[in-house]
């Protein structure tokens, strides 16, 4: 008990380190946005429970990649695909990160987005873009909500907040087979779901997050571990998603534990 | 007598049918604000400065006037005063998102009255460079239940929030702390309706043109404040809606929602088409009425020029003049028979197999059995260059394939006449209530004065009376023939 405590408080003040620190690479530079622990506690314990509808707040997300998108409206079927088909990084679709772990990205540079003045600076022509190589962190967090603010998660850490990619992963443990129940997401803007390594859905054009916007088809969570994986890109707008699994009826199916690992 | 009749023929090629589904004059104009009536002119307001003013309801140009200029104002009258709200802002969705709601009030819209004088604008509600909400999209309610005033505000950036404001002052009540109703919608506004409070919100893509995706949808509770949930028990806060009206045919993007109640049972809600094809794809105002199907509104839609049977709600029986049934050949041909005869198809009667029969001058209005015979086929057609009324044209209701009109008769009562004139007791204003019926209204009754609508006196006698949409006798269904 003590040892548990003593391993919350340093994730608690690793936490609130990593959320007060500022990368060089922020979009917003000098801009004072809401903190990290508004929408994320650290993770301190081996596993949770869906919340009491189902939704999965645990999450592994690493810093956004860069992907700059001025429009949503680009987010068709097959740009979405080709997106995330894109290796960014090794072992992307097969990777379950830990909490620290880093990866590097090669980015293409984003011009700074003016919010204090409103909307963003039209360029007058558009420049050659620009590339650099950054390295990006895995953060395993619980969300405080539902749906897990992207967004907040990529604005807590100074981090690129428009015209981006977010990976996720998450680890399922099931005591029994669940059958015919379905995966359950909400995203905005497009998204891409996998289980252990298999396409389960797409959502394609420019997304709201709507709790239950899109499910899989029926499918079988056997009796252990099973890898969860999405990927979601935005252009402008607040980055979010939520997932859950749910049966038959559209009732949420809650009889499994989350972990990281 | 011939001058007479070549001017009468004259006039009526002069009343052209048109399609009934767009406002005509110059009626662009992007988040418009509740269409507010005033001094008997019509007035929204839009995003930039300025906004519509229509003197029918159905013909909108430029001309209103609103300083400030901002985004997506909204109005709503209190007493004899009227409360305009609007935001000034920067962001978008890629920008920045510090807004301000604020409100300012005037005697009258009417920027050429002796009173017409905003008063200075007050903030009512704020957001920072980077909080979780946008504050511009105002909607305003006066809750008909409390007399309480409120004020939604918001767009996707964050939350859809509400606030209380002083109705007499329009000021932020004192104390007052904000609440978020929903998420991923903008262009939110509150409403009322049989013990149940509506958020509404414009969900889809904005400002994308023939390819934005706005729509409108709902989602409603029994508290002013919230929790809003959609028919599918989703609370509007995880995204929930229900759709009130997204695309038509060749008109994108539906959004802004506005209601307005002309009276019981007639209501009309304002949007806008963020792109109408057949206007160059520009943005522009719309208005449909709202029918309220199991206690949730939805856009009724616009009836179409076309051929009719105009049925009664009282009784299921169809208008017709009164004139002699015609039989059909074919006759009964028993109940059993061998099954091995030859099956074929009974032709239609036509027109021209009855006409000959019917009385040449004023015909009686009857109903009657519906039987899809030509004394019961009605073509409705709008008719241009008459003023219009809020969201629609006057229309001619004649028999198919004649100019024979339903008119207006001295003494309340309906006939039919042997000729359109465009005379004003021939046009009819034909709304789509609440409950999806329609109500046919003559624009004029020939020595009187006031409303009437077209009644069910009997199963089998129409007339013209008094519009009660409790009754069932002042409703009328349109099937497409």
């Amino acid at each position: 008990m003590k040892i548990h405590h003593l391993v919350s408080s340093l994730a608690i003040c690793l936490f609130a380190l990593l959320a007060s620190s500022h990368a060089a690479n922020a979009q917003t530079p000098g801009l004072s946005s809401p903190p990290l622990e508004g929408y994320f506690y650290p993770v301190t314990t081996a596993s949770v429970t869906p919340d009491s509808q189902g939704f999965i707040r645990r999450w592994t997300l690493l810093e956004p990649i860069v992907k700059p998108n001025r429009s949503n409206t680009v987010f068709v079927d097959s740009y979405v695909r080709e997106a995330f088909a894109t290796e960014y990084f090794p072992n992307q679709m097969t990777v379950v990160p830990k909490d620290g772990d880093k990866v590097k990205v090669t980015v293409e540079v984003q011009a700074p987005v003016n919010l204090a003045m409103g909307r963003p600076q039209q360029q007058q022509a558009p420049a050659a873009p620009k590339f650099e190589k950054r390295t990006l962190v895995w953060h395993s967090l619980d969300s405080k909500r539902f749906n897990v603010k992207l967004f907040r998660f990529a604005t807590g850490l100074d981090k690129d907040r428009y015209g981006v990619i977010f990976w996720a992963v998450t680890v399922i443990n099931c005591d029994q087979d669940l059958e015919n129940v379905r995966m359950a997401v909400g995203s905005n803007s497009a998204s891409m779901w996998w289980i252990d390594g298999q396409e389960a859905l797409i959502l394609s054009g420019d997304r709201r997050m709507v709790m239950d916007d899109a499910t899989s088809k029926r499918l079988t969570l056997s009796k252990g571990r099973h890898v969860l994986r999405g990927a979601v890109i935005n252009g402008p707008g607040m980055s979010d998603f939520c997932v859950r699994f749910i049966d038959e009826a559209g009732n949420p199916v809650k009889n499994y534990t989350i972990t990281t690992q | 007598m011939i001058m007479k009749a070549r001017i009468s023929l004259i006039i009526a090629a002069a009343f052209i049918s048109v399609a009934a589904s767009a406002q005509i004059g110059k009626p662009f104009i992007h988040d418009p604000s509740t269409i507010a009536e005033c001094d008997g002119k019509y007035y929204t307001f839009g995003t930039g400065s300025g906004g519509l003013i229509s003197e029918d309801g159905w013909t909108w140009n430029s001309g209103a006037v609103r300083p400030g200029g901002g985004a997506a104002p909204d109005v709503v009258k209190i007493g004899d005063r009227y409360l305009v709200g609007y935001s000034a802002t920067g962001g978008g969705l890629g920008g920045g998102h510090a807004g301000r709601i604020l409100v300012m009030w005037n005697n009258t819209l009417d920027p050429n009255s002796p009173d017409f004088k905003y008063s200075d604008p007050i903030e009512v509600a704020h957001s920072e460079v980077d909080e979780d909400c946008d504050a511009i999209d105002i909607g305003l309610f006066l809750d008909p239940v409390t007399g309480r005033l409120w004020a939604t505000y918001g767009t996707y950036f964050g939350a859809i929030r509400m606030v209380e404001l002083d109705p007499k002052t329009g000021e932020r009540v004192k104390g007052n702390v904000e609440k978020d109703v929903a998420v991923d919608c903008e262009a939110s506004d509150l409403i009322y309706h049989n013990g149940w409070y509506y958020l509404l919100g414009t969900h889809g893509t904005c400002c994308d043109g023939t390819n934005s995706t706005y729509n409108i949808v709902c989602g409603r509770s029994r508290n002013v404040t919230g929790p809003f949930y959609d028919n599918m028990g989703r609370d509007m806060m995880a995204g929930g809606g229900k759709m009130v009206i997204a695309a038509e045919n060749r008109r994108i993007g539906a959004g802004h929602f506005g209601r307005t109640i002309v009276e019981e049972g007639v209501e009309k809600m304002s949007l806008h088409w963020e792109a109408d094809m057949d206007q160059s794809g520009r943005s522009v105002l719309a208005i449909r009425p709202i029918v309220w199907v199991n206690d949730w509104p939805v856009s009724g839609g616009v009836w179409e020029d076309g051929e009719y049977a105009i049925i009664s709600e009282r009784r299921g029986y169809a208008l017709e003049l009164a004139v002699d049934f015609v039989r059909l050949g074919g006759g009964m041909r028993g109940f059993g028979g061998s099954g091995n005869d030859t099956v074929v198809k009974i032709e239609d009667q036509k027109l021209e197999d009855v006409i000959g029969g019917w009385p040449k001058g004023e015909i009686d209005a009857r109903i009657g059995d519906i039987m899809y015979r030509p004394h019961q086929k009605w073509s409705i057609e709008s008719v241009e260059d008459v003023p219009g009324y809020l969201g629609g044209l006057y229309c001619k209701i004649v028999i198919d394939g004649t100019n024979r009109a339903l008119a207006a008769a001295p003494g309340a009562e309906v006939v039919t006449v042997p000729e359109f004139t465009g005379a004003p007791e021939q046009l009819w204003r034909i709304d789509m209530l609440t409950d999806g019926t329609y109500r046919i209204m003559p624009k004029e009754v020939p020595g009187e004065k006031g409303e009437f609508v077209l009644i069910s006196a009997g199963d089998s006698t129409p007339s013209l009376g008094k519009f009660d949409f409790n009754s069932d006798n002042c409703k009328w269904n349109l099937k497409k023939w």
